[in-house]
């Protein structure tokens, strides 16, 4: 929390709060250029949402007037929903372009796709694409603010704050705590964005799949990177000890060359996470998944829903981190 | 710019007490009151009003926290926007009597907008405000119930209430703006 610094306090149009000041963002593309306050910003904004999603009239207006587009190149079930709830709940105005059904199919480009947008007057656009980059290429052609809702193997920045943000919710920090990740870390846009924003947060990232499903040139990431120590532990058992978090990911069947697993039933045997090892794990330790699930393949139904599952608690914390993530962005002039 | 005291801890204690008796006489008790206070300086004074009608009455009255971030009317030209914090009204204000409180009266902007924000809430039987300094230029028909002082001000001076549990003491400041206008 913060506390209002001294003689700020002046009396402009009656007592005006503290300001945004230390936000810098136009579009959030990933975390990687997120400082600690920032996130932590972003977590107190949510806190705001939260309870705004508890009224019976979930509705604010703050966004009247503004326009925000989503346009998926990729299937969706909770990006899109979320962030088309999110913004109808801060009154803003959506336009969804599915690709499938858009002149995508046509030929048309997508930086054409994005400046009709533009030229429709939409003040975001969230964009999901198969192509890594897809939303860089989008921020630098375009006027408006871009937001990622997933490009390719690369990030999943909204994903990744989501899951921050329920971790602090029920452990109180994120600083020294121990995160397990485990399976297609390769494929996992999620666990990218993950691996930044948990370092970021003071947070230590133990990775813990086959060597197969690990992306290239992880070592020298794991070298070069000033963060706090990033391990890999191809052990499930042994990367589970002591874990506070742990978050198995869906095996990317649509994203992977075949013959890098030897079997399923193998890889369900070495890493599916069940009530067995999840007991391995501190007895706090949350259980977290950034679905959709595939049950009883990277982790066994008791756990999905047991006692130590938040998953569906991270699909409302995601509405509260969105809504949060378009009030930053949208508005003041900057 | 020297900042001339207008109003001591003293003054301001004889105000809250004075409006504690005047919430109390105009609502006819305190049974049906919430008290809101208006973040930031709102809330604690809020509190302290609360505890002066539990002396007054015997009744502990709900106090909540509004924030007014997400209802403001220039949130696309404001220079960098507010922080939003949590509103938290620990009780359904549905058919009761909600006193809103703020440090300084102005140009009822804020007010509007936590009206607003109140009504999302639920329906008030009504809605009263209470404020430590009315300094008027209103912009909106807006005026409060409850009124520590009247301060004629000129748009180019600012006017500062400190309250002890943000500030560390209490008291009212006029001083006038660097630059002037």
């Amino acid at each position: 929390m913060k506390v209002t610094e001294p003689n700020t306090s002046t009396v402009m149009p009656e007592t005006s709060p503290p300001s945004l000041k230390l936000w810098q963002h136009n579009h959030i593309l990933d975390l990687d250029n997120f400082t600690k306050d920032e996130i932590e910003l972003v977590f107190e904004t949510s806190n705001a949402m939260k309870e705004v999603l508890k009224r019976e009239i979930k509705k604010v207006p703050t966004l009247r007037g503004k326009t925000l587009a989503t346009l998926f190149c990729e299937p969706s079930t909770r990006t899109r929903a979320s962030f088309e709830l999110a913004a109808k709940n801060l009154s803003a105005d959506v336009i969804n372009l599915d690709a499938i059904k858009s002149s995508v199919i046509k030929g048309e480009s997508l930086i054409d796709t994005l400046r009709t947008l533009q030229a429709m007057g939409a003040d975001i656009i969230v964009i999901r694409h198969s192509q890594s980059g897809a939303p860089y290429l989008a921020a630098r052609h375009l006027n408006v603010s871009i937001i990622n809702a997933g490009d390719g193997w690369h990030a999943h920045p909204t994903q990744a704050l989501l899951d921050l943000y329920t971790i602090h919710h029920h452990l109180g920090q994120l600083n020294g705590l121990k995160v397990v990740i485990i399976g297609d870390i390769m494929h996992s846009r999620v666990a990218h964005s993950n691996i930044w924003g948990m370092s970021i947060m003071g947070a230590e990232v133990i990775l813990c799949a086959p060597a197969s499903l690990l992306p290239y040139g992880l070592n020298d990431f794991i070298t070069n990177c000033h963060l706090p120590p990033i391990t890999v532990e191809p052990k499930l058992d042994i990367a589970l000890k002591g874990a506070d978090a742990i978050m198995p990911l869906r095996l990317q069947k649509e994203r992977q060359q075949t013959n890098l697993l030897p079997s399923l039933r193998e890889y369900i045997q070495l890493y599916q996470l069940n009530q067995e090892r999840l007991s391995l794990a501190k007895s706090h330790a949350l259980v977290l998944h950034p679905g959709p699930v595939n049950e009883g393949i990277e982790i066994a139904p008791e756990v999905a829903y047991g006692a130590q599952s938040v998953i569906e608690e991270q699909v409302t914390n995601g509405l509260a981190i969105r809504m949060a993530l378009l009030y930053l962005i949208v508005g003041g002039k900057r | 710019m020297p900042k001339k005291v207008l109003m001591t801890a003293e003054d301001i204690r004889r105000i809250l007490a004075r409006i504690a008796h005047e919430i109390i006489e105009k609502n006819r008790g305190a049974r049906y009151l919430v008290l809101v206070g208006m973040r930031t300086r709102g809330v604690p004074l809020a509190k302290r009003l609360a505890v002066l009608i539990r002396n007054l009455e015997g009744i502990e009255v709900p106090v909540g926290a509004l924030d007014i971030s997400l209802y403001r009317d220039d949130f696309s030209s404001l220079e960098s926007k507010p922080v939003v914090q949590r509103t938290d009204i620990p009780t359904d204000i549905t058919d009761k009597q909600v006193i809103l409180i703020d440090d300084v009266l102005y140009t009822g902007r804020s007010i509007r907008a936590a009206m607003d924000a109140l009504v999302d809430l639920g329906r008030p039987k009504s809605i009263q405000l209470a404020v430590v300094i009315d300094r008027g230029h209103r912009e909106l028909p807006i005026r409060a119930d409850y009124v520590g002082k009247n301060v004629p001000s000129s748009r180019s001076e600012e006017i500062q209430v400190c309250v002890e549990e943000i500030d560390g003491n209490d008291k009212v400041t006029i001083s006038t703006k660097l630059g002037g206008s």
